[in-house]
């Protein structure tokens, strides 16, 4: 199992290259095409510079700098970098320096990663295609007419543009996987309290988990392995051992049961293509040796409904921080009313006050039990229903998104035509369950389609396990 | 449990907006009006659902509350803290006026 990232620290750490050379490279990549894509909203190429003499000094001394020496990666600017501008791409944090690091910002550095900079994303996190950001959209690098996806766009052209071999983004309701698809790229969502959230700034608390981007599954698995595990200061990190997502990458799927997922598998405003890729994704695993069949979901159809309404609930409450007091953008008033009432009304754009007043709407008296007590409910009718499943198999398939990447500016006036991009990812967040998104084959313009990979609670290994057996088995991107 | 409410009106957004500390322009508040309708529209589809007995969940995890030792440890940097703010008198973040006038 192999893979850029991969191949680049081992050769950094035998000495065969350097750290300064794999990224000069990566750097110069950047600034022949970023003025065009946009990934980053900020680049932090001194920074990387600085780590990777001292990756290089390690190597010379004979210290091994770590699984993840010299790699570039890319970091979604709503993880906190110490005295790094993080802006969620958001004008309310405009400037806004963090006085501290997120937990996986520290394990990149302590494995010999060179962070290259912060990526560009929907507001808050919020969206499906990096349009909602305050500083401009990025552009998909396979076609850059069009969107990458969102929200964790910026990191996924980042690195299906060659700027960094690894990214990590967030993924609340599909972020990083729709992004890795609509580019051609992997992107995986952990179980939740997987990767700690600590430094991640919240959107929706309950749904938010921090995943992997890379070109491979096995460079995916070894980002992922290097974030994940246990940490004190976010106490919904999970206890215990992590499970290994690089264990089991080169075994195959004989003897594995893997199931289509029926409703998925036929969502409504799924483009035919997709829906007939992820059917070839099953036979292509059947052909592997897995035993697969179609397996019925029943309550997946409505992780939609469900998600619209907890994320938005979970989000009014979170960004109520933001009210110019502590830190980010503040705009006097006469009054600390009239100050919160101009911060908020000039710091968020329009998704992120849609997403608030919803919120608020779906929370507030009279209202609470129709909207926000329904959806939990539906919540558990989701993870029991996938819980069934996982009774007869090992991994479930489903296409990531409903089509490929489509023109920018096409959804933004119709937010509920944007929101149905997350159909299919939606009800792994609901569950808190693992998925990988993988690359496989096109739609009929040529651009990429992704089939993704789903498991239950902990199940990173053999999510991935099946994930690496279905891109040795995908049909390449001719474009 | 009762049914999904009647549809939204420009009178409720206010009424949230205002909640949220939101102002809208008038052309604001009819865009997302409508916009807000069509979200809770397609949560209409939940409606249907039998849910009574169906405990909600608000978390995928079976979390208890996590304790820490009680025990003093640093926290973050004060200086730097302050110099993220907006406003700050001494070690203290500012505020605009938050009482009226007397009377």
């Amino acid at each position: 199992m192999n893979g850029p990232a991969l191949a680049a620290a081992a050769a950094v750490r035998g000495g065969e290259r350097s750290a300064r050379e794999v990224l000069d490279e990566h750097l110069a990549r950047v600034e022949e095409r970023d003025g065009e894509l946009h990934a980053f909203l900020n680049l932090t190429a001194g920074a990387a510079r600085e780590a990777a003499g001292r990756v290089d000094e390690a190597v010379a001394a004979g210290i091994d700098p770590g699984p993840l020496a010299g790699v570039p990666v890319a970091l979604k600017d709503n993880l906190c970098t110490r005295g790094v501008a993080t802006t969620c791409g958001s004008r309310i944090l405009e400037g806004w320096l963090p006085p501290y690091d997120a937990t996986v910002v520290r394990r990149l550095a302590a494995a010999g990663a060179l962070i290259v900079g912060k990526t560009n994303l929907d507001e808050f996190a919020m969206g499906s295609s990096t349009e909602s950001s305050a500083f401009g959209p990025t552009r998909n690098p396979v076609d850059p007419s069009r969107v990458p996806g969102g929200s964790s766009g910026g990191s996924a052209a980042a690195v299906a543009a060659g700027f960094a071999l690894l990214a990590l983004g967030s993924d609340t309701g599909g972020s990083v996987r729709q992004p890795a698809a609509l580019c051609g790229v992997v992107g995986a969502k952990p179980t939740y309290g997987l990767v700690s959230r600590y430094g991640l700034i919240a959107f929706a608390s309950s749904l938010d988990q921090i995943g992997p981007f890379a070109t491979t599954v096995a460079d995916a698995a070894l980002l992922l392995d290097v974030v994940s595990g246990h940490d004190p200061a976010d106490s919904t990190s999970l206890a215990g051992a992590a499970p290994r997502a690089s264990e089991a990458l080169g075994r195959g799927v004989e003897g594995l049961a893997v199931g289509l997922v029926s409703e998925l598998a036929s969502a409504e405003g799924l483009d035919p293509r997709s829906a007939a890729r992820t059917r070839e994704a099953a036979d292509a695993l059947a052909g592997a040796g897995a035993k697969v069949e179609e397996v019925s979901v029943p309550a997946a159809v409505y992780g939609l409904s469900a998600y619209y309404l907890i994320a938005p609930a979970e989000a009014s409450s979170n960004l109520a921080r933001y009210d110019g007091v502590r830190y980010g953008r503040r705009v006097d008033g006469a009054d600390i009313t009239e100050m919160y009432l101009r911060t908020r009304s000039e710091g968020f754009g329009a998704e992120v006050k849609r997403r608030i007043m919803l919120g608020t709407y779906a929370l507030s008296a009279g209202y609470y039990d129709a909207y926000y007590g329904k959806a939990q409910r539906v919540r558990t009718l989701i993870a029991r229903d996938f819980e069934a499943a996982y009774q007869r198999f090992d991994a479930l398939l489903a296409p990531t998104a409903p089509g490929g990447a489509f023109p920018l500016g096409s959804k933004t006036s119709d937010p509920l035509l944007m929101y149905a991009n997350d159909v299919c990812t939606i009800p792994s967040n609901l569950a808190g369950h693992p998925a990988v998104s993988v690359p496989f084959g096109t739609d009929d313009a040529g651009l990429p389609l992704g089939v993704q990979v789903l498991g239950p609670a902990l199940g990173e290994t053999v999510v991935f396990q099946v994930a690496a057996a279905l891109e040795a088995a995908a049909p390449g991107v001719s474009r | 449990m009762g049914g999904m409410a009647e549809r939204i009106t420009p009178a409720d957004v206010a009424l949230v907006a205002r909640l949220a500390r939101l102002a809208l322009t008038a052309e604001e508040l009819e865009l997302y009006t409508g916009q807000l309708a069509a979200v809770l529209e397609h949560a209409r589809d939940i409606e249907a659902l039998e849910l009574d007995g169906v405990e909600p969940t608000a978390h995928p995890l079976p979390l208890r509350n996590v304790l820490r030792e009680d025990v003093a440890r640093p926290g973050l940097d004060r200086a730097e803290v302050l110099a993220a703010a907006p406003a700050v008198e001494g070690e203290r973040f500012a505020v605009p006026r938050i009482l009226g006038e007397a009377p």
